[in-house]
């Protein structure tokens, strides 16, 4: 589990993070989401001692950060962020292997574990000998999601890792990651502002305000259901009729009929069988739709 | 011809010295530029201080640097040594400039992300930044390079200049081949210089050779590569 005990980041005069207090919980994805400006990607790099929070603590398993060395303590955690920051004058298994490496694996062990990795990302071993720039964006990220998992670590942090690569090949990044979630039981802690990605990752979805402000927190469910106030509806689009369906009389394929919001817009469709509407409640297990490990879409 | 024939070994002699005299400055002076560059590119007070005193230093002519350092050294006028030091001193304030800008150069993101990592200070420098800045160091090492062979022969006046005694000797006799001889083959050892500065740099820089031919590598991907 990971602490944060009313923590306060100041740069100067601007105050990024004022008095937050979250408990992230273990083997759980937990999304921060926000505007720019709330303060999340400087809370999610407190974590790895990126940065030091002015006041509070933050604690990884009761211990506080602050007693562990800074270069220890994030060879430790998996680092994500949106730029894959990658090493451009290292090939793809070496990336992978930089952790490790740091740690003294021997070179042979830590590219074989490097290769297994590439599996496990879906990126083809092929790819191994090249250097980053040679890779699409997409690729980048799988390579840094690989890099990120080198270790095994149990805490995985990702900072905006999918921003900037397209919708497809971010939606199949986006299951990858529940995947790799769901095999590891790795803890992740997300940040992103897309409210979309929070709500398809995140078991705890944590929505800020300014300064790491906490606006509401609980599962996606429980947010849709019951916003906590007009910030959060129209941050997740409620005030618009964005999530608020209705069942249109044009039927789809087989027994589906087509959803509609409020807005008149068709934004899905449900089973329906005999005239019936299917009911599920949302959990982890049924967020992941389709599993595919072919890489063939971000090329 | 003819000249350059029956004077062949003094020619060969004077460009074997004219390298070694060169070697030297450059080498020094590129590895004293990198942590000073580093100091530089770290604090603004380190970068001005640094910087405008190389930048005086610069401004000595290199005559009356040769003259006068004898005097600071306690070396004898004529030494050799006299001629190595002003060329270094030349050499690093030549670089520094662009040694500082090649580690600004340096993606921000890949710095970060490295820390991240837990790299180390010391080991994100020489394993992250110091590679990376490296296509924009050898680009200044090779002006650097060039200049310094161009500058030595001036040291022939007072006896330290390679092949600059080519043009000493050829003025004093009226001789203009012995000149020309002189031009060519400083032109020929600067070209030599310059070609193994890029060679190495291909071989010590492959990424960055990868990037300039795009996807030419591509084509033959190898399967299944652990390597030792």
């Amino acid at each position: 589990m990971i602490e944060f005990r009313d923590v306060s980041k100041r740069y100067g005069a601007d105050l990024a993070v004022e008095h937050f207090s979250l408990q992230i919980p273990a083997r759980k994805v937990t999304v921060l989401v926000g505007s720019s400006g709330s303060g999340k990607t400087t809370l999610l790099r407190m974590i790895n001692r990126m940065v030091d929070p002015t006041s509070g603590v933050v604690e990884i398993d009761g211990v506080d950060v602050q007693t562990v060395a800074a270069v220890a303590l994030r060879r430790s955690i998996g680092y994500v962020m949106q730029s894959s920051g990658l090493l451009p004058h290292r090939r793809v298994v070496d990336n992978i292997a930089t952790v490790p490496r740091l740690n003294g694996t021997a070179t042979p062990a830590a590219r074989e574990r490097a290769l297994h990795l590439m599996d496990v990302v879906g990126l083809d071993r092929s790819f191994a000998r090249r250097f980053p720039a040679e890779l699409s964006g997409g690729q980048q990220q799988r390579v840094g999601v690989a890099r990120a998992l080198a270790v095994d670590p149990n805490i995985l942090l990702m900072d905006e890792p999918f921003g900037a690569v397209d919708p497809i090949v971010r939606s199949d990044l986006q299951q990858e990651v529940l995947r790799i979630q769901r095999e590891t039981e790795t803890t992740i802690v997300f940040v992103t502002h897309d409210i979309d990605e929070a709500f398809l990752l995140g078991d705890q979805v944590v929505i800020l305000g300014t300064g790491g402000h906490i606006v509401q927190q609980g599962t996606p469910e429980e947010i849709l259901a019951h916003p906590a106030d007009d910030f959060v509806a129209s941050f997740v689009g409620s005030d618009r009729g964005k999530r608020r369906l209705t069942v249109s009389t044009r039927a789809g394929q087989g027994d589906d009929r087509v959803l509609v919001d409020a807005g008149g817009y068709p934004v899905g469709v449900i089973a329906a069988p005999g005239g019936k509407l299917s009911i599920a409640d949302a959990s982890p297990r049924s967020r992941s739709i389709s599993n595919k490990t072919d890489q063939a879409g971000d090329a | 011809m003819l000249w350059l024939w029956n004077n062949l070994g003094l020619v060969l002699g004077l460009t074997a010295d004219h390298a070694r005299l060169c070697g030297i400055p450059i080498l020094v002076g590129f590895a004293a530029s990198i942590p000073l560059g580093w100091l530089a590119s770290r604090s603004g007070a380190a970068r001005g201080i640094l910087l405008t005193g190389f930048g005086i230093l610069y401004t000595i002519p290199s005559l009356a640097l040769f003259v006068v350092l004898p005097v600071i050294l306690g070396t004898k006028i004529l030494d050799e040594t006299n001629v190595v030091v002003a060329l270094t001193i030349y050499a690093i304030a030549m670089m520094l400039r662009g040694t500082i800008d090649a580690f600004g150069s340096v993606s921000g993101d890949v710095l970060e992300s490295a820390s991240a990592q837990g790299f180390s200070s010391v080991s994100r420098f020489w394993t992250v930044q110091f590679p990376l800045a490296g296509p924009v160091l050898l680009a200044n090492l090779r002006v650097v390079a060039v200049s310094t062979v161009s500058l030595l022969s001036v040291a022939s006046l007072i006896g330290s200049g390679g092949l600059g005694y080519l043009f000493t000797n050829g003025y004093q006799q009226y001789f203009i081949d012995e000149i020309v001889i002189g031009i060519v083959f400083t032109v020929l050892l600067a070209l030599v210089f310059d070609t193994v500065l890029v060679i190495a740099g291909r071989i010590l820089m492959p990424w960055n050779r990868r990037k300039l031919v795009g996807t030419a590598a591509l084509r033959t991907p190898q399967r299944n590569w652990v390597g030792a």
